[in-house]
């Protein structure tokens, strides 16, 4: 099995497959499954993310109203104006963002690597799918080389909040995003790992801070981030740019980060923008004065 | 390595809004409901540190009680499930604990009926996925990734041997084995993983071996 990120490119490039392959190989060994059976489910999990940004597309509302509609307001805006920042990269927001609108109002959704950090594999995808033109196959690997990275900080570092901060979240979550994008544009495994780094360097330090505690303020926002910084780190690293410090040192580096950051700004509702006038002022809109 | 699976990543396909909070909550409790072998009568959930302080926006409530009620990750009746666990005549208590604990996700469940209790502790690791870190006061290390049983017995010679013959009598593999007791020859607890589920009839052939007092399995 790779433990770090050195070693899923090394496996690649030593046996000229794919990161996703890499991955579905490992599967396969490790739990003893076919890979019509590992394809089956992964694609199930695909056909869930499809459904939700679907679903969000109708617009939808979270319980508290706290989140909702954004989606849907992005998308009409592309079609009614020139968006400054692009199509491609606007869509993934809107569908990021949607996925994670549809978490907040106890849809269904595929965790990647958590709910709360739902929107940005998806969103990316299914942004990215109009301009590349995958094939189903192709989008179903792009979740494999998500998952083999992600699958490398979960074992290295943390994927929750709770336990690093967003940084783990949305930061890996997006870092994942920008490896897939890159192989499913061609790039190599060397580059998919280039821009991994380069998205999670500049999500390093991102506290957990949502308001009342739900992951609705401002984790789905965060979602929006998280994509477009994926799409624009595998541009970059598709031209050729490269990290100074290696992927798993930055993975090192956002582990021992999160380590340090206090309780109050990991999932507890407790500090930042949950500690702020108007954040307090909904906590007790929603659940009554504690 | 704590993850083994792609689909630890990507995945669990679950109900909103939190993985750690809802999917792995619900997966805590339908962990304990399945130690118990079967529906239990009411519920004391002590709650500690991200879990205490959010439980109510992140629906952590209504996970554990949906894992009570054994549902899967992805089923829709979730965010129903105190109202369902009441129609059923299952009591859940809710309590916000301020004790230090390792893990700022983690949940302590009593659960019983009228006959029988047990006490489990359950830790929300990240991306819907759990780990049991305690049952009636042994400490264990139980990913979920596999299926599992759990023995108690009396610590007697012979009592691993009744239970590792049987498995060795139908052919099945073990992966992981623990063994851990209260005291010399009182309570102790056996923590067999297994390469397969095991069928009814060699549950019901392990829980007639000698010293054996119950044996519940976890399926994966």
């Amino acid at each position: 099995m790779f433990r770090t990120a050195a070693e899923l490119v090394e496996i690649a490039e030593k046996e000229n497959i794919l990161i996703s392959e890499v991955m579905i190989r490992q599967e396969m060994e490790v739990n003893d499954k076919t890979r019509e059976v590992i394809y089956a489910e992964m694609e199930r999990n695909l056909e869930v993310m499809e459904k939700a940004i679907e679903d969000s597309f109708q617009g939808v509302q979270s319980v508290t109203g706290l989140t909702g509609g954004d989606a849907v307001l992005i998308q009409d805006y592309m079609k009614n104006k020139t968006p400054l920042s692009g199509i491609l990269l606007l869509d993934a927001v809107s569908k990021a963002m949607g996925t994670n609108e549809v978490n907040a109002a106890m849809g269904t959704i595929c965790a990647t690597p958590t709910a709360g950090s739902a929107g940005v594999v998806p969103g990316t995808l299914f942004a990215v799918k109009d301009q590349l033109n995958p094939t189903r196959e192709q989008m179903i690997r792009y979740l494999f080389t998500a998952g083999a990275f992600g699958f490398v900080v979960a074992n290295n570092a943390f994927i929750s909040g709770a336990a690093g901060g967003c940084q783990a979240e949305v930061g890996s979550a997006g870092a994942m995003a920008a490896a897939a994008i890159v192989e499913m544009a061609g790039g190599t495994p060397q580059q998919s790992a280039e821009a991994f780094a380069m998205t999670l360097k500049n999500m390093l330090g991102l506290v957990c801070d949502p308001v009342a505690g739900l992951v609705e303020v401002p984790c789905v926002k965060r979602n929006a981030a998280g994509s477009s910084l994926a799409i624009v780190s595998a541009d970059m690293a598709l031209a050729g740019v490269t990290s100074r410090i290696p992927c798993d040192e930055v993975i090192g580096a956002m582990y021992r980060i999160g380590k340090a950051m206090p309780s109050t700004l990991r999932e507890t509702g407790e500090g930042g923008l949950a500690d702020t006038p108007t954040g307090r002022l909904l906590k007790e809109k929603i659940f009554g004065a504690f | 390595m704590k993850y083994q699976s792609v689909f630890d990543i990507i995945g669990p396909v679950m109900i909103g809004p939190s993985s750690s909070h809802t999917a792995g909550a619900a997966k805590i409790g339908k962990a304990a409901r399945n130690l118990l072998g079967k529906q239990p009568k009411w519920a004391k959930i002590y709650l500690y540190e991200s879990f205490a302080k959010t439980y109510k926006g992140h629906g952590t409530d209504f996970a554990l009680a949906g894992g009570l009620l054994g549902f899967e990750t992805d089923d829709t009746r979730m965010s129903k499930a105190l109202e369902i666990a009441k129609e059923c005549d299952l009591t859940i208590e809710f309590i916000e604990d301020t004790s230090a604990v390792s893990h700022p996700n983690t949940a302590r469940l009593v659960i019983g009926n009228d006959s029988e209790q047990l006490e489990l502790v359950g830790i929300s690791i990240g991306g819907g996925k759990v780990e049991i870190t305690e049952l009636n006061g042994f400490k264990l290390r139980l990913s979920g990734n596999h299926p599992a049983i759990l023995v108690i017995h009396n610590d007697r010679f012979g009592a691993i041997a009744s239970i590792t013959s049987i498995l060795a009598k139908h052919e099945i593999n073990i992966g992981h084995m623990e063994v851990n007791r209260k005291d010399v020859g009182k309570e102790a607890l056996m923590i067999i993983e297994t390469d397969q589920n095991l069928g009814e009839k060699v549950m019901n052939e392990l829980a007639l071996a000698k010293h054996i007092t119950q044996i519940s399995a976890i399926v994966s």
